[in-house]
């Protein structure tokens, strides 16, 4: 694995990871209980991607998945904007989701042509399960089409996927306090 | 709309009904059911069926009251126990 291979990994699981969480923030509220089931079981396949991502850069690196999930700086987080947003609209998250399958979609062909066989693998297996959100994307895409609210979140959001992966919103910082919280509260070689 | 699902559990078993859901459309419905049905390997196959498309009878009318067509209607045990009876005694009456 050469260091830009490592590079794009890391921005994929770290996409993978923001967005399952901010995905996740919908369980017990989505607007119906089958959405909320589905929904959910989507968010966690999302942190089981970045799982695996991260265990393959990590390994490279000598360190822990956890470690490179949890230990970095928010700043230094490789995400792009679209992905850490708290969204409180119910179109406007599907209009992320819509919008990150495509890319996601996109991203994972490519990855799935790579020459170590480990991360054509790995791309080939997340690819199959990402198979099933782009179904659930394009239902959602397919029913929402001619809605005002949505074709404006979509334009919304767009411009957040490739508005670079340097710069954060206030919004990675607060998502990172929280979901570092408790492994931050541990003291210092506490074994998970 | 209310969709009825019925679960196979392994190839060639009859399905059962496993419950319902509540979904926009059949694409909906499809996914949803796999979710809540499937996806921990314990369905050969789903049936998912919108309850309209579903022809529910429940009156069955026995004016004249036939009740041998019933399973219940035709008991055995009283003309079993006569029988029986008859055939003791003519035993009895033998055996004298």
């Amino acid at each position: 694995m050469n260091e830009s291979e490592a590079r794009s990994l890391l921005e994929i699981a770290d996409d993978e990871l923001f967005l399952g969480w901010r995905d996740s923030e919908w369980t017990g509220i989505a607007p119906l209980l089958e959405e909320d089931v589905a929904f959910s079981s989507i968010a966690q396949n999302e942190i089981g991607h970045a799982r695996a991502l991260y265990e393959l850069v990590a390994r490279e690196q000598g360190i822990t998945a956890d470690e490179l999930a949890f230990d970095r700086a928010p700043e230094e987080y490789r995400c792009a904007r679209l992905v850490e947003l708290r969204l409180l609209d119910w179109e406007k998250t599907i209009a992320r989701h819509y919008l990150y399958e495509q890319a996601d979609a996109a991203r994972l062909e490519q990855l799935k042509q790579s020459d170590d066989a480990e991360i054509a693998g790995l791309a080939a297996k997340i690819d199959r399960e990402e198979a099933y959100h782009r179904i659930h994307a394009q239902m959602w895409f397919d029913r929402l089409k001619d809605e005002p609210r949505f074709t404006a979140a979509l334009d919304e959001l767009r411009p957040l996927l490739d508005a670079g992966r340097d710069e954060h919103s206030p919004e990675l910082a607060e998502l990172w306090d929280e979901m570092t919280m408790v492994r931050r509260s541990q003291p210092a070689g506490t074994a998970w | 709309m209310i969709y009825e699902i019925f679960r196979q559990e392994r190839k060639g078993q009859p399905f059962h009904h496993a419950g319902s859901l509540e979904a926009a459309n059949h694409d909906f419905a499809e996914q949803y059911a796999k979710e809540f049905y499937g996806r921990r390997g314990e369905s050969e196959a789903l049936w998912v069926v919108p309850r309209e498309a579903i022809i529910e009878v429940d009156e069955f009318v026995d004016e004249l009251n036939r009740n041998y067509h019933r399973v219940d209607g035709y008991s055995l045990k009283e003309k079993l126990r006569r029988a029986r009876e008859r055939v003791g005694s003519a035993l009895v009456a033998r055996d004298r």
